[in-house]
């Protein structure tokens, strides 16, 4: 790692100390940034535009749900069930999903998304449709309690975030990164060069569902609760604006963009919570105006650093 | 039974004719431009908006506010086209469609500012109301209204398109943009021509989907993800595939509303995704 790096994760630390009560804030950032990170793997190297990436949130939310409230409510086995799970449900879409590309492919992914959506609100029995999902009992992880404070749910966002973003960054680096890639820039010419395309995307898909499917089981593990929002269209495009905003293709591009857009939603929720999206839909045609890159985009313009 | 089921099909012809009239100006300007025009649905809320003031605050009839919904939207299109759509013919899917719904979200804040986050309704002529008897059956005039005018836009649509120049020039256009212009066809006014039309009609579908659905700031959002399954998977720029396609789904969400409502608006999405996946450039697509 970088120097930089370094000391950008050092400074993930930081909410402990200055900002105690913004904890619940600072682990929710970080779910995001686990959630956005797994998008840029698709859109920013893969180049798979997906409006309905929520799916795979959701699923991994409400399997982690379901397994702590029916047999066992311990954490870490539930992020990896739902994580699997999530995986799971990414690779057998994954089969359909890579195979359409522009408006089919939008068309495609968007649809699935609110299928399971659909799917989730018709079947209340299972998980409790519009209500949410009652009855949480998350247990301690290893000994420790999550608290009102949300200093245990902000270690643990964090630390997750930490290590699959290491996994991330080993996979962006390797040849098979490399070849992804390559398919973004040119999907025709890979498979030309010997490049098996479809089973890298399938791979690559199955990845970031497995990311999501994680990031959904920390949000339900900290909050205790699942509502059908984590299925919504409406947090596919939050993510995908936050991935924008910091810039996709790259790695640090979903968490910079969620630190800012999930702090300026806090700031500006407790002003004016109706206009929100008035200023999301002035930020998003300002970036791709001016920031065609985002906002880590930009400042390399600024800076021109090798890279 | 079969009663209803005329009632099913009677009614989902109608909301077809609506999706019809709310999505054939995005089918013509994707077809032509390759733009992803995601805020299509706030031109129908311009024309809608327009309606909703027109008779209510200046008492105007309902029928007279169309032709102004249409022009309104238009001239909206027509702004929007010149001063920012432009700059982004060239750009990637992705940035159109980013920069496409930071314009609905917008729109949205900004009706909400404007008419709150009610829904807001229109009054009817007496003509349009109540219902009207044909063959021992009973048929909602507005509905019949409505089909009539969809079948009305479709006509003066292909005629428009297939049998005068201007139409030759947008085939052309849609076909085969560089060779178009290589045969001296002024491309770009035939571009803002169509924007405008597409416009123009978005709005007077807002507007006559007033009486069905309502009318309120999430509008834009709401039906957009209609119009867009209607648009993918009639194929693009197909004046007949979209209707082919608003009519399917139309009769289908409504048959799957009245026969199987616990399921909502599933049937939907699932005849969207399966005809996507037989035929990806949609029922009548070329491409």
């Amino acid at each position: 790692m970088r120097p930089l790096e370094i000391a950008f994760w050092a400074a993930t630390l930081l909410p402990f100390i200055v900002v105690p009560s913004y904890l619940s804030l600072a682990s929710q950032v970080a779910i995001t940034a686990l959630f956005a990170l797994s998008l840029d793997l698709l859109l920013g190297y893969a180049g798979i535009v997906s409006l309905g990436h929520a799916a795979y949130f959701g699923f991994g939310a409400y399997a982690a749900g379901l397994l702590s409230k029916h047999y066992f409510g311990e954490p870490l086995t539930g992020l990896v069930v739902a994580a699997i799970a999530a995986g799971v449900l990414g690779y057998l879409t994954s089969h359909v999903i890579v195979r359409f590309r522009h408006l089919a492919l939008i068309m495609l992914t968007l649809g699935l998304g609110l299928l399971l959506a659909e799917a989730a609100n018709s079947a209340s029995w299972l998980t409790g449709g519009a209500d949410g999902l009652q009855g949480v009992k998350v247990w301690p992880l290893l000994g420790f309690k999550f608290d009102l404070y949300g200093r245990t749910a902000y270690a643990y966002s964090l630390v997750v975030l930490f290590l699959l973003f290491l996994v991330a960054r080993r996979v962006i680096h390797s040849p098979f990164g490399l070849a992804l890639r390559g398919i973004r820039e040119n999907a025709t010419r890979m498979p030309a060069i010997g490049a098996p395309s479809l089973a890298h995307l399938r791979k690559v898909y199955t990845i970031a569902a497995t990311m999501a499917g994680a990031a959904g089981a920390l949000l339900t593990q900290t909050t205790s609760t699942v509502s059908l929002e984590v299925l919504s269209f409406g947090r596919s495009a939050d993510v995908l604006v936050i991935l924008i905003l910091g810039g996709a293709g790259r790695l640090y591009g979903g968490i910079v963009g969620a630190i800012i857009y999930m702090v300026a939603r806090d700031q500006f929720a407790s002003m004016n919570p109706q206009y929100w999206y008035f200023w999301v839909g002035l930020l998003l045609v300002a970036v791709v105006l001016f920031l065609p890159n985002g906002i880590l985009g930009g400042l390399r313009a600024l800076y021109k650093r090798p890279e | 039974m079969l009663a209803s089921l005329a009632g099913v099909l009677f009614d989902g012809f109608a909301y077809g004719m609506l999706l019809f009239l709310l999505s054939v100006g995005l089918s013509v300007t994707l077809g032509m431009m390759n733009f992803v025009n995601l805020a299509h649905c706030s031109f129908a809320m311009v024309g809608g908006y327009v309606t909703v003031t027109l008779t209510n605050r200046y008492g105007w009839p309902f029928v007279a506010t169309l032709p102004m919904a249409f022009l309104a939207a238009a001239g909206i299109a027509v702004v929007l086209e010149r001063t920012l759509y432009r700059r982004l013919y060239r750009a990637s899917d992705l940035d159109q469609c980013l920069f496409t719904i930071g314009i609905v979200f917008i729109s949205i804040a900004v009706y909400a500012w404007f008419y709150g986050t009610v829904v807001q309704s229109a009054p009817m002529p007496s003509y349009l109301r109540g219902s009207v008897e044909l063959f021992g059956m009973s048929f909602a005039a507005y509905r019949l209204f409505l089909i009539a005018l969809g079948l009305g836009v479709a006509a003066v649509l292909v005629a428009a398109l297939e049998y005068t120049r201007f139409g030759a020039q947008v085939r052309a256009a849609v076909d085969n943009q560089r060779m178009a212009r290589g045969l001296g066809i002024d491309v770009d006014r035939a571009f803002m021509i169509t924007f405008a039309l597409g416009g123009g009609l978005a709005g007077l579908g807002g507007a006559a989907a007033i009486e069905i659905v309502g009318l309120d700031h999430a509008f834009a959002l709401t039906y957009l993800v209609y119009v867009l399954i209607v648009v993918a998977v009639g194929g693009l720029g197909s004046i007949g595939g979209s209707l082919a396609a608003a009519l399917v789904l139309g009769v289908s969400d409504m048959a799957g509303k009245y026969y199987f409502p616990w399921l909502g608006a599933f049937v939907i999405y699932l005849v969207m995704v399966g005809l996507l996946m037989w035929r990806p450039v949609g029922l009548f697509g070329k491409r």
